[in-house]
């Protein structure tokens, strides 16, 4: 990831992002029962799936820094983690919105994965009172890191609550008989994650880079005083 | 426009103005480093003066 320079990531994202947008638009079908607003899996489902990755990296971040403690691996946890929850909230919104138009309601209680994904959510955004409540140094570092690996068992447990659930309102696309959809929605689904993956790297990276900025400039700061 | 093109367009509008909010708020901070950056660079000369 760091052999990549970083207007390099941000020049892929945008064209990633805005291929995938003309395919979307352009290119995909329009689905016999859902009409436009199936459109909306094309971006719901990729960010659903990048704010699984953020959490995933940070996990693995928080484990890093666990097991060999190299420097700033709490520092990139943290980001990968910030970033899930701004694709975690995404994710809500444009669900909240698909649901609307499909079901007729915001929000199902009845529905496992959207549940599991809501508790996956609000557990990512306590991680931030927990970091925010202890003063910085090795042992927030340490239960920043054991709090992000507990939550990473959520991560499968939501993804497959689909399958388990007995419940059928939420689609279900990827089955064990491979993707439920045409080749060519198949094809604009994986434009749009690809960009939606390098739109994460992009994000962390320029997060990440303002965050050890901000570390040096501190240091300069007490350097000087 | 018809209900199924307003949720579609407000799903996509969400997500631009999502990424355009991180967009300005990252701009904000750039400015306050640059900000500290020169704040760092007059307190370096002056010492170099005093």
């Amino acid at each position: 990831m760091k052999a990549i320079r970083l207007p390099q990531l941000a020049a892929a994202a945008t064209g990633a992002l805005g291929v995938s947008i003309a395919l979307i638009f352009f290119y995909a079908p329009i689905d016999g029962d859902q009409g436009l607003s199936q459109k909306i899996f094309y971006f719901h489902v990729p960010i659903a799936l990048t704010a699984y990755a953020c959490f995933a990296w940070g996990a693995w971040k928080a484990l890093l820094h666990l097991w060999k403690r190299p420097e700033g691996a709490d520092l990139e946890s943290y980001v990968a983690i910030h970033m899930g929850v701004i694709f975690g909230s995404l994710t809500l919104l444009t669900g909240s919105i698909w649901a609307k138009i499909s079901w007729g309601v915001w929000w199902a209680w009845s529905d496992n994965q959207l549940v599991l994904f809501l508790v996956l959510f609000l557990f990512y955004c306590a991680y931030f009172m927990l970091r925010y409540s202890v003063d910085p140094g090795p042992a927030r570092a340490n239960m920043c890191a054991v709090y992000a690996l507990f939550g990473v068992v959520l991560i499968p447990v939501s993804f497959l609550a689909i399958r388990l659930s007995r419940s059928f309102i939420h689609p279900i696309v990827f089955t064990s008989h491979g993707p439920q959809m045409t080749g060519s929605q198949f094809f604009v689904f994986c434009v749009a994650l690809a960009g939606m993956l390098t739109l994460f790297a992009t994000l962390y990276q320029i997060e990440l880079a303002g965050k050890r900025l901000d570390a040096h400039l501190k240091e300069l700061r007490e350097l000087l005083a | 426009m018809s209900p199924s093109e307003k949720y579609t367009a407000a799903a996509y509008l969400v997500v631009f103005v999502g990424v355009l909010a991180y967009v300005l708020i990252m701009a904000t901070k750039l400015q306050r480093l640059q900000r500290e950056v020169a704040d760092i660079l007059e307190r370096v000369r002056e010492r170099d003066r005093g």
